[in-house]
């Protein structure tokens, strides 16, 4: 293996010189970004040392309650975030969102640490546990939070249709199934998309950063495509997860199409 | 079988305590000003919204002691604006029909392999009827479906839902046309 080269803060200062590449443009073009892509600079930088920290503290820790509590925290940001990006909101979908999120990253981590890895350490390893699941719940988001928007939307937009059903003796699984599979379809196309693309049009971020670390290029193409299969799945249980809970939210007891829960935000 | 009872029915504001029977082979025609809730009280029946109280029952039995798919089979109801499945004509019946666990019979004169959402509003009005009368309904809820036909398609639409009547069906029909009671020969509701 070829050695680490160790990447010092002023080789980050450095690195921060291209950012000014940004400002630049920003200043010829009069774009009016310079306070956003301060922000988002410092952003970044600050978000980073602080996940450094903590996963340096979660690494020196023994048990599985550091893992969980980093699982939680991270499934809840990410399950409020998979809402908040939305056009449309219904009472109840962020636990449901939330829920989703969990389960599905939940799921997909341990069989890939359980079955596909099989580290000899612990299940909860967390130099295995936490990046797996990091990369898991940050592609989940995306087909969620699309997923979840295509639902409401769906609902909301072809209710005409949806009733046409339901007036006609469909169950409400029956009438939902158009709408379903449409938001499915959408949560879905992107990693389908990037899996297509990756390698020859990208070189994806994780593999990039192994061979950075030294990692032998087979090797890290091994975990690259581990790593996409991972994503793919948790992806695909996410979708169908928060694309079944927006069906439970927007339908009563009585299987009746209930838009008036469902608030349209401004864009 | 299709005889109607509403007792106390609620949703404000727009209508309270209201009480309806429809009897078996009944053509009721439901009048009011616009905003009075009428399309709201057809959808209420068909139990796709919900009321603040009162109960509906269909030949003395309580529309809770009914699964809403069965219910919503027994007691029909035809849209306001016609809406179409994607798909032609036939694919239209079709869908429906399998739902209902029916033959598809074709929609009279209209062409099966018409794209169902490309026709007019009065094409799209005769197979929103066509429709709700598969599969034997008990009562229909009509919600303006012939204000887009001609004289000559609406007294089509007209004498098909008079010989469903006959059979013993009941109809509750919401219609701005103020004849039509009279040439039914059908009693007025007004809301």
């Amino acid at each position: 293996m070829i050695a680490t080269v160790p990447l010092a803060l002023t080789d980050l200062g450095l690195a921060a010189l291209l950012v000014l590449a940004n400002a630049a443009v920003d200043l010829v073009l009069r774009l009016g970004l310079g306070r956003r892509l301060l922000l988002a600079a410092v952003r970044a930088a600050v978000q980073l040392a602080l996940l450094g920290w903590v996963l340096g503290l979660v690494f020196e820790t023994e048990g599985p309650g550091a893992v969980l509590l980093v699982t939680l925290v991270m499934a809840t940001v990410a399950g409020v975030e998979a809402v908040r990006r939305g056009s449309r909101r219904v009472p109840g979908i962020f636990a449901a969102s939330i829920g989703v999120m969990l389960v599905s990253s939940f799921a997909v981590t341990s069989y890939g640490l359980l079955v596909v890895l099989d580290i000899p350490e612990p299940w909860y390893t967390p130099q295995y546990a936490v990046p797996l699941l990091g990369m898991v719940l940050g592609n989940a988001l995306n087909g969620i939070s699309l997923g979840l928007d295509a639902a409401l939307e769906g609902f909301d937009e072809d209710r005409a249709r949806v009733e046409l059903l339901l007036a006609h003796g469909a169950t409400r699984r029956e009438a939902a199934a158009p709408v379903l599979r449409r938001a499915a379809r959408r949560g879905m196309i992107p990693i389908l998309n990037a899996m297509i693309a990756v390698g020859v049009i990208s070189v994806p971020g994780m593999m990039t950063g192994q061979l950075l670390a030294g990692a032998d290029p087979e090797t890290a193409a091994r975990y690259q495509l581990f790593i996409l299969f991972a994503i793919a799945g948790g992806v695909a249980l996410g979708t169908i997860g928060v694309v079944l809970a927006a069906e439970r939210l927007v339908f009563d007891e009585r299987d009746r199409l209930r838009v008036d829960r469902i608030r349209r935000l401004e864009s | 079988m299709g005889s109607l009872e509403v007792r106390g029915l609620t949703r404000a504001p727009w209508w309270r305590d209201l009480d309806l029977a429809l009897k078996e082979g009944e053509i009721a025609v439901l009048r009011g000003p616009s905003g009075s809730g009428k399309t709201l009280l057809l959808r209420a029946l068909a139990d796709l919204d919900p009321v603040d109280a009162g109960e509906v029952s269909l030949d003395g039995r309580a529309r809770e002691a009914t699964a809403p798919p069965m219910w919503r089979r027994a007691v029909r109801y035809a849209q306001q604006g016609a809406p179409c499945l994607p798909g032609t004509v036939e694919e239209n019946v079709a869908a429906v029909a399998t739902l209902l666990n029916v033959s598809p019979t074709p929609a009279p004169g209209l062409d099966p392999r018409a794209d169902a959402g490309r026709l007019s509003g009065g094409e799209a009005q005769r197979l929103a009827l066509h429709r709700a009368l598969l599969g034997a309904p008990k009562v229909l809820l009509l919600d303006e479906v012939t204000a887009a036909l001609d004289r000559d398609a609406a007294a089509e639409a007209e004498a098909r839902v008079q010989a469903f009547a006959r059979e013993g069906g009941s109809v509750l029909w919401v219609s701005h046309d103020v004849a039509l009671a009279q040439r039914l020969g059908a009693r007025e509701v007004s809301l």
